[in-house]
């Protein structure tokens, strides 16, 4: 595309995005003033439920609606990750334990550190998953700090062990069934926040993992073969 | 608005957001994004939003920089290959 079809497509979305975010912000709350339409709505409609406990609630009953939308949006993500940098023909993979990438040389108390933080960072992943309906927290948000909490092992200097620790094939299946187990979950309406919180935690882990594998791939292993 | 706190959270978060503009070695940039990512971090749970701010920690602190770092090293990779016919480290 040329630069100038390039700016009047730019010019088009920009202008549509403008006028959609006036539109939308226009009859907004003042910041940080005591008038709270937003919350007393969804504290009325989660009253009308007789919940034991409101917050909950809000968190699972009414927002879980936009926790699908962020899942599938992070799925489609890992997709195109895994897609765009998939090996293509004139490039190989080299194995892993061909490299001096590990044990790589690293400062003492950086491994030990890493190897410290690991199983805390692990427990601290699965607390936030499994205590989510009671406190801030829950499956995005622990799944996110276990998808991240592994790569700690690379962070300690050892690619191998970290290539050996996520093995690919079965997070992608994971992936996919965690997935489908939270839209069978949210269509049903069981309304059970531990195992609908297990579910996105476990996608969210195995979708961080997956796209980091493929950078690590990228910046790691893949070489074009002359 | 008032609140010094959310003012001092704020301001931290501008500066913070400048530092990253202008840094100009994209490897050195991806660190100071990971500082922005804890300040913007600190920004949430300052405006009362903690589970926001989990997300913001893990991915803006170690997600995004470390997929940033990974490209910059494949390209710098790729550039060594291509140029000398040396082995990259």
């Amino acid at each position: 595309m040329s630069p100038r079809g390039r700016l009047i497509v730019f010019l088009f979305g920009g202008a549509g995005l403008a006028v959609l975010f006036v539109l939308a912000t226009g009859h907004l709350p003042d910041f940080g003033g005591s008038w709270h339409p937003y919350g007393e709505r969804t504290v009325s409609n989660a009253l009308l439920r007789q919940t034991p406990n409101v917050v909950s609630s809000i968190n699972f009953d009414q927002r879980a609606f936009d926790t699908l939308g962020e899942e599938l949006i992070l799925m489609a993500s890992a997709l195109a990750a895994v897609v765009v940098l998939r090996g293509v023909r004139a490039e190989q993979e080299e194995d892993a334990g061909a490299h001096a990438y590990g044990p790589a040389e690293v400062f003492d108390a950086l491994r030990i550190t890493g190897y410290l933080l690991l199983p805390v960072t692990l427990v601290a992943g699965v607390y936030i998953v499994a205590h989510g309906y009671l406190s801030p927290g829950g499956g995005f948000q622990g799944g996110i700090v276990l998808g991240s909490a592994i790569h700690l092992i690379y962070l300690a200097g050892d690619y191998p062990a970290l290539a050996r620790v996520r093995p690919v094939p079965m997070f992608e299946s994971g992936e996919a069934v965690a997935a489908g187990v939270f839209v069978l979950l949210a269509v049903a309406v069981t309304g059970h926040v531990t195992a609908m919180n297990a579910a996105v935690g476990l996608e969210v882990g195995c979708a961080v993992v997956l796209v980091l594998a493929r950078f690590f791939d990228q910046a790691l292993l893949v070489r074009t073969s002359s | 608005m008032a609140d010094p706190v959310v003012v001092a959270a704020l301001l931290l978060t501008a500066f913070m957001a400048t530092a990253v503009v202008l840094t100009r070695d994209p490897a050195c940039q991806a660190i100071v994004l990971s500082a922005y990512g804890l300040v913007l971090g600190i920004l949430f749970v300052v405006l009362q939003a903690p589970d926001v701010a989990m997300s913001q920690a893990a991915v803006g602190t170690v997600v995004v920089p470390l997929i940033v770092i990974l490209a910059i090293h494949a390209i710098r990779r790729h550039h060594i290959r291509s140029s000398g016919d040396g082995d990259a480290p």
